[in-house]
């Protein structure tokens, strides 16, 4: 079986959110960039999935060589193979469209990315690698399980769960769920030096279209001074709430 | 030529979120002199139909053979409804997240997720979004001829444009690529992401056996409850309620956070909100830079009374 991982480099969850050039691109300056979270757990999954049946689990990573630290990363927690595609994301769907070429070529059984990235937050590209592969889809996936030729998964809806039965090739938008916090993998010392020899390869993009651009960044507007109201006093606070700020 | 919307309904009932939709889309109809034509998938009855006029709908296309679950064949009937249409409108729901962008590739169409900010023009069309985990908001514009729009719930007003209207009934079937096996929903719960009161509980709570109090509170306020990260790590409250960067990013009008110190993690996700109140015994906590109004106190002193001073006002 084999296990495509995508991943994204996105800013610690810590970081503190600037931009630069007149407010048009993010400012990278001091920040530390992680694996994005949804994705870490997608592939943790996989890792355990290889452990399991012996699956071979390759990351991939649509960006320019600054985010290969994290691909590095992915290979000491035991992904086999990495995967760059050497071009500056634009937009979901130019991001989508270049791991959907590459899966084109390379056979995959699973593809699992995260629900969404934490920095842009589109939440798009599973979706769009999906419909231009037709395959199935199964978002906001907090369950996978594989017995044989059985895939039974599961996803949050609203207010819930639902519990699906599909066959591979499928692609996943996976989130907590799949599999705990606590089984998130630190990389060991083995594992980091033999990410060193294992393979990233480098495969340049095949200039797709993007469809939307950005234009500019700001910030949410500051709030005004917080309103301090003693403990004893709790029927000031439920007037404040119905009758100046209307919201009760 | 019109603006396509799609109606997502819950068990035959359409929810505010649908309503916010079609409004969106009526408005940019309005000034771009176009019709709203909103495509309802899955059984539904047609006085639950008739409701989307009330909101400026005119056409109305009804797929009650269609599971909405099925977003693979929604995509497509959505693609087929939008031949004469540039711009498909859906909430941001779970559902959506699914079907919008199928639908994007399917009409070459740009997908613009988290729309916090309404559209002027139809031939040159730029929104904000939020991003960065509501750290920040993007500008963005639509290259392509047709654009695909998720709006965040919460974001926009609902506002009654009754118009005249009518409603198509189409028999169409769909294969899926997926089988549905089982299902587990909490009926009782308003939905997190659309709720308008959110009454929120961390660590300060010491135990999940202290919930009762918070569903208590929330009840009293037509509330949906949820949680910081660690009381999801530690599993004293379910994945779902989890708010903040790596959960849910929420919108409510009153978001209130009990014993939740306000890691920026925490804020990223809530701080769209638009009155926020904090409860916590201490005084450094920074969600009280990031609040409206706060409390110093013990959640267990604190919460009580408020639940008393809020019974008083739901008795008058």
């Amino acid at each position: 079986m084999n296990i495509l991982v995508c991943i994204s480099s996105v800013p610690d969850t810590t970081s503190k959110i600037n931009f630069t050039e007149n407010n048009t691109k993010f400012d990278k300056n001091g920040i530390q960039f992680v694996i994005n979270p949804y994705d870490e757990f997608g592939l943790t999954k996989a890792i355990m999935l290889k452990e399991k049946l012996q699956a071979n689990v390759s990351v991939i990573t649509v960006g320019d060589a600054s985010v290969e630290p994290v691909m590095r990363k992915a290979l000491a927690i035991g992904a086999d193979k990495a995967v760059r595609i050497n071009m500056q994301p634009m937009d979901s769907f130019s991001t989508a469209n270049e791991i959907a070429s590459y899966v084109k070529q390379n056979k995959y059984d699973i593809i699992i990315a995260g629900k969404e990235s934490s920095d842009y937050n589109s939440g798009a590209v599973p979706g769009i690698i999906s419909e231009i592969l037709d395959i199935p889809f199964v978002n906001a996936c907090n369950g996978l399980n594989i017995e044989g030729e059985e895939i039974n998964l599961s996803r949050e809806i609203d207010g819930g769960i639902e519990k699906i039965q599909t066959k591979i090739p499928l692609i996943i938008g996976g989130q907590k769920g799949l599999v705990e916090e606590s089984e998130l993998k630190i990389p060991n010392m083995r594992g980091i030096m033999t990410a060193r020899t294992k393979p990233l390869e480098v495969i340049e993009a095949t200039t797709t279209n993007h469809l939307t651009e950005s234009i500019e960044f700001e910030k949410p507007s500051v709030k005004g001074e917080c309103k301090m109201i003693d403990e004893n006093n709790i029927s000031e606070l439920v007037n404040e709430l119905q009758n100046v700020t209307k919201v009760i | 030529m019109s603006i396509t919307v799609y109606t997502e309904n819950w068990e035959g009932k359409f929810r505010k979120s649908t309503f916010e939709a079609v409004c969106y889309a009526k408005k940019i109809a309005d000034i771009s002199n176009k019709e709203v034509k909103a495509i309802s998938i899955g059984e539904i009855d047609e006085n639950e139909l008739k409701k989307l006029s009330n909101f400026g709908a005119n056409t109305i296309v009804s797929y009650p053979k269609i599971k909405k679950n099925n977003e693979k064949g929604v995509a497509t009937i959505i693609k087929n409804e939008s031949e004469n249409s540039n711009l498909i409108i859906f909430s941001n729901t779970f559902n959506a997240k699914s079907i919008a962008p199928r639908v994007s590739v399917k009409l070459n169409a740009g997908l613009i997720t988290n729309v916090i900010s309404e559209i002027n023009d139809l031939e040159n069309i730029s929104v904000k979004r939020q991003s960065f985990s509501s750290k920040a908001i993007e500008s963005i514009r639509l290259k392509s001829n047709c654009g695909v729009i998720t709006i965040s719930p919460n974001a926009f007003n609902v506002t009654e444009n009754v118009v005249s209207f009518n409603i198509e009934v189409k028999a169409n079937e769909l294969d899926s690529n997926i089988s549905i096996t089982g299902k587990d929903v909490n009926k009782g719960k308003i939905s997190l992401s659309e709720a308008e009161v959110v009454v929120s509980a961390g660590r300060g709570l010491k135990g999940p056996e202290n919930w009762n109090m918070i569903e208590e509170l929330a009840d009293c306020l037509g509330a949906a409850t949820a949680c910081s990260k660690p009381v999801s790590d530690i599993g004293w409250r379910p994945h779902s309620e989890h708010v903040g960067q790596t959960g849910k990013a929420i919108a409510p009008n009153l978001y209130i956070a009990i014993g939740i110190s306000g890691a920026i993690q925490h804020l990223a996700g809530v701080n769209s909100s638009k009155i926020m109140v904090a409860i916590n015994t201490d005084p450094e906590a920074p969600f009280f830079k990031a609040a409206d109004y706060g409390i110093v106190g013990d959640a267990f002193n604190v919460v009580p009374k408020l639940i008393d001073e809020l019974k008083k006002i739901n008795n008058n």
